[in-house]
């Protein structure tokens, strides 16, 4: 499995949406992305990368997209 | 500025005439905004002739009493924006505060959360240990002051345990295997001030009795929702301080006072014991007769004013608790801005606060 696709499949099952919706998907677009499941969404990312996120980069965390950002910064070093 | 700009400031950097001048011009401009776009509260700064124009200090605007939002639906967007509406904690019976929070007003609670706790136990996420029970945060739509509090603290914490729960009752297995695995680490605790002597202190010591003890020497614990109860039953910040230290080793204890109104900008103690206004907020203690300022050190009822709330006009509200403010930009602790503290609720004020609302159930 690919890391987009691996990303991807934490969106599916933290949220329960196809991977065609989770690539569009933005913070408090649907219920169940709101600030409990973002917390969710982050301890869902961390376990299947094996990485741990900064305070600044939760809260900067806003959209699928954004999260691609994120983690691939070179503290995570998730290439996508 | 913007808020945005306004973030990047360090929360306690700026000296009282710097402070001042930020908040004056922010203030300012969200009261512009919510009296545009909220007719109620343009209905009541027209029924005492306010004029914008002759405000010069953010300490002339006018305040709301927090009790408003109980009775009135307040809010400066159209109900399509409303991402979340809290709740603040009441006891049963009790009309509840309705705070209605758009996508920005709801980012820039956490971020400013995050700036100002970052200050006291810095920006690394820590294991955590949460002094209260899951079923908390279960109900997602409409958030309790207490649920709000712990998912604002949650972004510190990077594994996760409720220490009791939902009968209140400590997880003493799941604390044990918690501490196996993490207790060399730096921990994080959060709860509000009752349950935690309630449910985990006094958990503690009968299980220290029966010689079970726990380690908790590397925790920070942060803890807010007022002291009432723990004052009734002549429980003291110092006891409580020594008491949990005595118990389980736990030295770094901060309190803080905020409120659902306003959530976001809360207010830290530092080691010293004194509570600090962050650059994203203030306090302002006015005298009972006439509602003006109080003096340094003169006990006078709480106004808070937020530079964050834009999808409700609660940016300056006069709350019913009693304080007095203690020293401006030169406490010990290095901290820049008002340092104060709170002496309790005004009397025959109500009940209120995450913990002495679900203190209330219980007898003396």
């Amino acid at each position: 499995m690919t890391n987009l696709e691996k990303y991807t499949k934490v969106f599916e099952e933290t949220f329960s949406v196809s991977a065609k919706e989770a690539q569009s998907l933005k913070y408090q677009d649907i219920e169940a992305w709101d600030s409990v499941g973002h917390m969710g969404l982050v301890s869902a990312l961390e376990d299947a990368f094996d990485i741990m996120l900064d305070t600044d980069d939760i809260i900067d965390f806003n959209s699928f997209e954004k999260g691609k950002e994120i983690l691939a910064k070179a503290d995570y070093g998730v290439e996508f | 500025m913007t808020y945005e700009e306004m973030i990047n400031i360090p929360p306690y950097s700026l000296d009282a005439d710097e402070k001042e001048k930020l908040l004056t011009d922010r203030l300012t401009k969200l009261t512009k905004l919510h009296q545009k776009n909220c007719p109620e509260y343009a209905r009541m700064l027209g029924a005492v002739n306010f004029n914008i124009e002759k405000i010069k200090s953010y300490k002339e605007l006018p305040f709301l009493p927090v009790r408003l939002f109980k009775e009135l639906e307040l809010k400066s967007v159209v109900s399509e924006d409303v991402v979340k509406t809290m709740t603040s904690s009441g006891t049963t019976g009790q009309a509840v505060s309705r705070i209605y929070l758009d996508r920005t007003t709801s980012s820039n609670q956490q971020k400013t959360m995050v700036k100002i706790v970052s200050d006291f136990t810095g920006s690394s996420r820590m294991p955590m240990i949460i002094i209260d029970c899951p079923g908390v945060i279960k109900n997602r739509a409409m958030f309790s002051a207490r649920g709000a509090g712990i998912l604002g603290f949650s972004v510190f914490g990077a594994k996760k345990i409720y220490a009791l729960d939902d009968d209140m009752k400590l997880d003493v297995d799941g604390l044990k295997e918690f501490l196996k695995k993490y207790g060399d680490q730096r921990i994080l605790l959060f709860g509000f001030t009752f349950m935690i002597w309630q449910h985990f202190y006094k958990e503690l010591l009968r299980l220290k009795e029966k010689g079970i003890t726990f380690d908790l020497s590397n925790g920070i614990l942060i803890h807010g929702g007022g002291w009432k109860k723990l004052v009734s039953q002549a429980v003291s910040r110092e006891e409580f301080h020594e008491r949990l230290k005595d118990v389980c080793g736990l030295e770094h204890i901060h309190d803080y006072y905020g409120m659902v109104e306003q959530t976001g900008c809360i207010y830290m103690e530092c080691q010293y014991g004194h509570l600090h206004a962050s650059i994203f907020s203030d306090v302002i203690t006015r005298r009972p007769g006439d509602f003006t300022e109080a003096c340094m050190g003169e006990p006078g009822i709480i106004q808070v004013v937020s530079a964050i709330p834009e999808s409700y006009p609660g940016h300056s509200l006069l709350t019913e608790d009693e304080g007095a403010v203690l020293g401006v930009d030169d406490c010990p602790c290095g901290r820049k801005g008002k340092y104060f503290k709170i002496n309790g609720r005004l009397r025959n004020a109500e009940i209120r606060g995450c913990s002495d609302t679900y203190a209330d159930k219980f007898e003396a």
